[in-house]
């Protein structure tokens, strides 16, 4: 052989023109693992950049952003603010969300005075045109372009919005141009919003600009210390990441899902790879013989799956543009995740991020191809001539060691702690313990086929025989099946256990007949005292509890967790409350308790018995944690503390949610036409049976999750579609045995009968170890990677039923391909296929 | 006069309602002849009337030789918006404030500028006497001396103003008529002559300072006709110890619509001159390289049997603050000549000559 140009012709185009579908197939399943990478990527990153942008907006020039909760503060400490010799300019804000009328999400409002705001939302100001003072007519409201197109509303119309349970008329005096302001927004006077949503007095926001050649660190550390309790500063490189940061756990997620179709995509590239390498030793030997050095086989191989690599992965970020494109045409930037509100996100195609997952799965696939091209190159030719040597180098990939060790490590990742909020080491166990999962498979897959016992029927005996002989070959057809079938019991059963666990906690935590609310927005929708007085007289009514909900700062950086003011009686029909910890006993006088949720706990290291302070009203109060309880509502964590205490501390009766018990008898329809009835536009209020809001909440669920399922899908997919070719090119490898068996005597019928016993036992195998690895993976998913993703708990449940009609199609699907390509072996003529290795 | 411009720019504040031919949220006092000027009680603000400025312009002799010109102007608006909003933040009164040195040196004109609501004490301008304020920005009265102190960017003044003459009330007992229409008027007198001393600042390095200046203070509801486009104005002290106020209303074509002018030798009583004993005679114009307007940058303005030249400082002194208020205009230091000999210093200001002015209170 002269060039190794020549080499690789020879042997990648041979192999093209010998099994163009095959190579198609395999192409394909690159293309779909780059693909869903490239589709999750461009997906999140077209949503970050979005909210990067919108958030650069709204922190403008500031050096250091104040904050307080939602409630606010006294608004003198603007004032003081600005005496503040450090501080060059101090804008004063209250950002409030507003609950428009009718099917609308809330409407997020910075009330600020525009001639401050001039000075560091430059670009939002600038947004309002000549007319700063438009906004100081009554009851008006500035809209971002997306706001207004959202309420399909225009300069000059009116809105209508909540203000406590009335309706307040807002006019919208002008809508920002589109470069303004990316999201959706309102800008109001800070005036007229103290004055309509009642805030008089309060702020929640001070943007500071600080004089040249002050240390902004250190002012800050400065300021932190005489701010009031509940009062946090953060900078704008905390304030861009906010958004981003809420996210985080979800995105990467998702990210790590696409990671997982890119490898199993690559390892069926492997196994193809492998295959076709083993079936093809004699002609690759037969180079060798006629002078092509071992180095150039290596490398003709090499580029063979260079090649798959580079048509998939070219395809896979096509598609997987195109599929961004889609999604978020359908589902939005959170892909129905509920985190980013209705942001029309049109990612736009980044040259370097393609690149980047081009090479990644060209990589993956070289990887994927260079194992098996070493093996086959290092083989004497002489040897490797000869018929049944493919299963000498097969047995090479037996040893177990380097499986039980990485298997051990995994483990031992699985115990580790997150690592900034995230389960890095949980994730890489899921990789470790899949990758041992596949290395262990040889040596698993012999010792189980050596313990089938053996039967009087010669097909069957056939079959066993030709499994047990060439175990090191079925092995890498099983690693296919059993990589992407485990992956997906893995995944089926920690949806299906979330999925449980929610459906649960949502029985508990709606224990009344009627749940409603005002609006989401709590922050200006709210029951004052008389209102919930009237709710609870009407007829019908056995029992009313009413709460109040309220974000709070606990730590600085962190965001906020809703404190929620409740009634807690102890009375579990009526509580809601699912404890894991703690009781809901009433208190000993003297002392305030809380009951968090268990993100709080892992995100504060808080405990059953801990004291801590929480900030409300502008005081620092004392509470003891009494219990925690799980909460998959509020990712951020929540605190319930008792509502007459909250009151008597706070002075603040009003309510944002309650919920009715009926009395025996009445109807929950009539009761919930008389809430209504209670006040202005009572239609657009809240009112909903418990049953109402499960389902509401389950059709959530399963739209956050429908990204999940696609995946599954897919690996499902990947898995037949490894199925098939392991048999496929089994049965095409071993034509001259199918030969040899017909001169023996055997019919065409029993030789296909024969290989689909094959298929079946080896379907049963791989599905026997891919659930007991999916299921170990599960643990790590369930017990490690979601727990320190959303610091929530949730039970293990395994979908059996799924998960058996999931194992009897594969295994028949098996079975079934298997005899199909039996079918396609044997029709050739008997005498040729045996002339074939010779 | 004067001033009207940021107030009207800021008008747009007050007009708000107007344009939107919503009711009027306020009730603003009329300007009504008769109503006479007393000082001191009016060296305050009056919060009630629409709109309201304090304005200082003059001539600054350095001590490394240089000659400025300097303008400290405090507005104060009284927007149209609802009444009985409990909050501090209510928009009440807005205070407005405008610094520009005009330095040859320099070549052009170095201006800075702030607005904010009146409210925490942060802005404001007291009812009592002469005090108005927006953050450190401050001019205030202090018996017979005004202290300006503004730190602008770039530049600053901290300017004593002592007192050499009376107070000149312009028009009849300070009733100042701006057009055919009786409505059309304000309160308005002036204090020239005053003599300046103190520091100014600029690019880091502070001069010592001495010159003569002028403040006019002037409020009102309602000043100009809807017919008018613009005005030409000039106060001028003269060397003597004279002062010259004049002023003209141009109509959209540029016609005279009405004028006025007081002129007080030193001692007398102030004498007033009716609109057609009041001339602007346009000279020399200059283009303006920034925004293309062309502006008079020289006139002959007679009032009554006096008539004085004008030569500006500089011809660069255009104000753009479209940015922020929308308005383009021509604000400047100008020496007054008689037959080629000095015999004054003064201010010119040209406002509608890139585009007619719309003012508050004139109606659409």
């Amino acid at each position: 052989m002269r060039s190794t140009l020549a080499v690789v012709r020879t042997v990648a185009l041979g192999r093209l023109r010998e099994q163009p579908l095959r190579l198609v197939v395999t192409v394909l399943a690159v293309a779909l693992g780059v693909a869903l990478a490239t589709a999750v990527y461009a997906i999140n990153s077209g949503a970050l950049s979005e909210f990067g942008l919108a958030a650069r907006k709204l922190v403008g020039e500031a050096d250091v952003v104040v904050r307080g909760a939602r409630t606010g503060f006294d608004e003198d400490l603007f004032v003081r603010l600005l005496g503040d010799a450090s501080v060059e300019e101090a804008s004063p804000a209250l950002e409030i969300e507003l609950a428009p009328l009718g099917d609308h999400p809330p409407l997020a409002v910075l009330a600020v005075d525009p001639f401050r705001a001039a000075a560091v939302q430059r670009e939002l100001v600038a947004g309002l045109g000549g007319e700063l003072m438009a906004l100081f007519r009554p009851a008006s409201i500035a809209l971002s372009a997306a706001a207004a197109t959202e309420l399909g509303v225009a300069r000059g119309d009116e809105i209508q919005v909540r203000s406590g349970s009335g309706v307040q008329r807002l006019e919208v005096v002008q809508v920002l141009p589109a470069a303004a302001y990316p999201q959706r927004l309102g800008l109001m006077d800070i005036a007229t919003a103290q004055w309509a949503f009642d805030r008089v007095g309060r702020i929640n926001r001070i943007d500071l600009r600080l004089a040249g050649g002050v240390d902004v660190a250190r002012f800050r550390t400065a300021l932190e210390a005489r701010l009031p309790p509940g009062v946090t500063t953060s900078g704008p490189a905390a304030e861009r990441d906010r958004a981003a940061n809420v996210t985080r756990a979800y995105r990467v997620n998702l990210n790590m899902l696409a990671m997982v179709a890119l490898l199993t995509g690559a390892f069926l590239v492997f196994s193809t790879q492998a295959l076709s390498v083993l079936r093809r030793r004699s002609s690759l030997a037969l180079l060798r013989a006629l002078g092509a050095t071992r180095r150039q086989v290596e490398a003709a191989l090499l580029a063979e799956g260079i090649l798959l690599g580079a048509a998939g992965s070219a395809v896979g970020v096509l598609v997987g543009q195109a599929v961004a494109w889609l999604a978020l045409a359908r589902l939005g930037g959170d892909l129905g995740g509920g985190y980013l509100h209705a942001v029309a996100v049109v990612p736009r195609p980044e040259p370097t991020a393609l690149l980047g997952f081009f090479l990644l799965g060209l990589v993956v696939t070289a990887a994927g191809a260079w194992v098996p091209a070493r093996e086959a190159a290092r083989a004497a030719p002489a040897r490797a001539l000869k018929a049944g040597d493919a299963e000498h180098a097969a047995r090479r990939l037996r040893p177990a060691w380097p499986g039980l060790s990485l298997a051990a490590l995994g483990a031992a990742c699985a115990l580790l702690p997150p690592v900034g909020g995230l389960p890095v080491f949980g994730y890489a166990s899921v990789a470790l313990l899949l990758f041992a999962g596949m290395l262990l498979v040889p040596a698993t897959a012999a010792w189980l086929l050596g313990h089938v016992p053996g039967t009087r029927r010669a097909v069957v005996s056939v079959a066993l025989a030709q499994l047990k002989g060439s175990a090191g070959q079925s092995a890498v057809s099983l690693a296919a099946i059993i990589v992407s079938f485990s992956l997906m019991v893995a995944m089926a059963i920690m949806v299906y256990s979330f999925r449980e666990s929610f459906e649960r906690w949502l029985g508990e935590v709606l224990p009344a007949d009627l749940h409603m609310r005002v609006a989401q927005a709590a922050d200006t929708a709210f029951w004052s005292a008389a209102d919930q007085a009237d709710i609870a007289a009407l007829d019908g009514v056995r029992r009313v509890e009413f709460a109040r909900q309220l974000s709070v700062y606990l730590e600085a950086g962190r965001e906020p967790v809703q404190v929620i003011a409740r009634r807690v009686s102890g009375e579990s029909d009526f509580d809601g409350l699912p404890l894991v910890r703690g009781d809901l006993a009433a208190a000993p006088p003297g002392t305030a308790r809380a009951w968090i949720s268990e993100p709080v706990h892992d995100l504060y290291g808080l405990d059953v018995g801990h004291r801590f302070t929480l900030p409300l009203a502008g005081k620092a109060e004392m509470l003891t944690v009494a219990g925690i309880w799980r909460d998959y509502g509020r990712p951020g964590g929540a605190i319930v503390v008792d509502r007459d205490w909250y009151v008597a501390t706070t002075g603040d009766g009003t309510a944002s949610q309650g919920a009715i018990w009926l009395q025996p008898g009445a109807r929950a329809s009539d009761v919930e036409h008389a809430v209504r009835a209670e006040f202005p536009r009572g239609d657009a209020l809240q009112v909903y049976t418990g049953g109402a809001l499960k389902e509401m909440s389950l059709g959530y669920f399963d739209r956050a999750f429908a990204v999940t399922y696609l995946l599954e899908a897919v690996a499902v997919l990947i898995g037949l579609v490894g199925v098939s070719f392991a048999f496929g090119s089994q049965a095409l490898a071993r034509r001259a045995e199918f030969g040899m068996l017909r001169h023996v005597g055997m019919l065409r019928r029993q030789v296909v009968g024969m290989l689909a016993g094959e298929g079946v036992v080896l379907g049963l195998v791989g599905v026997l170890y891919g659930l007991v690895l999916g299921f170990l993976l599960s643990l790590v998913l369930v017990y490690v990677v979601n727990r320190q993703s959303f610091n929530w708990s949730i039970d293990l449940a395994v979908p059996w039923l799924q998960l058996g009609a999931l194992s009897v199609v594969l295994v028949a699907s098996a079975g079934v391909t298997a005899a199909l390509s039996g079918r396609a072996a044997t029709g050739t003529n008997a005498l040729r296929a045996v002339r074939e290795d010779w | 006069m004067k001033r009207l411009l940021h107030a009207m720019l800021l008008g747009a504040a007050a007009a708000v309602a107007l344009a939107v031919g919503a009711a009027a949220q306020v009730d603003y006092p009329a300007v009504l002849p008769g109503v006479q000027v007393r000082l001191p009680a009016d060296h305050g603000s009056h919060p009630g009337f629409r709109t309201e400025w304090w304005y200082v312009t003059g001539w600054l002799d350095a001590d490394d030789g240089s000659t400025l010109g300097f303008q400290v102007t405090f507005f104060r608006t009284r927007p149209d918006i609802p009444q009985g909003n409990p909050s501090a933040f209510a928009p009440r009164q807005l205070v407005i404030a405008h610094v520009a040195l005009s330095d040859p040196s320099h070549g052009g004109l170095r201006h800075d500028q702030r607005i904010a609501r009146a409210s925490h004490g942060l802005a404001g301008a007291e009812p009592a006497d002469t005090d108005v304020w927006i953050g450190d920005w401050r001019l205030h009265r202090e018996g017979d001396r005004y202290l300006a102190r503004l730190d602008a960017s770039g530049f600053g003044l901290d300017l004593v103003l002592e007192r050499t003459q009376p107070p000149m009330l312009n028009g009849e007992g300070g009733f100042s008529r701006k057009g055919r229409l009786p409505s059309s008027a304000s309160y308005y007198y002036s204090v020239p002559q005053l003599r300046v001393s103190g520091t100014v600042r600029r690019d880091g390095s502070s001069l010592r300072v001495r010159g003569t200046a002028w403040l006019d203070h002037e409020w009102s509801t309602a000043l100009l006709e809807r017919e008018a486009g613009g005005w030409d104005w000039i106060g001028i002290n003269l060397d003597d110890g004279s002062a010259l106020m004049a002023f003209r209303m141009r109509d959209r074509e540029g016609g005279k619509l009405w004028a006025a002018a007081t002129l007080r030798r030193p001692g007398a009583d102030p004498v007033h001159f009716a609109p057609e004993d009041v001339d602007f005679l346009a000279g020399r114009r200059w283009t303006s390289p920034h925004t293309g307007i062309e502006y008079p940058v020289a006139f002959q303005v007679r009032a009554g049997a006096v008539t004085v030249d004008l030569e500006p400082l500089m011809d660069d002194q255009e104000s753009d603050s479209r940015l922020t208020t929308g308005a383009v205009y021509w604000e400047g230091a100008v020496q007054a000549l008689q037959s080629g000999t000095p015999v004054g210093k003064g201010y010119l200001e040209l406002t509608g000559y890139g585009a007619p002015l719309a003012l508050p209170g004139s109606g659409p």
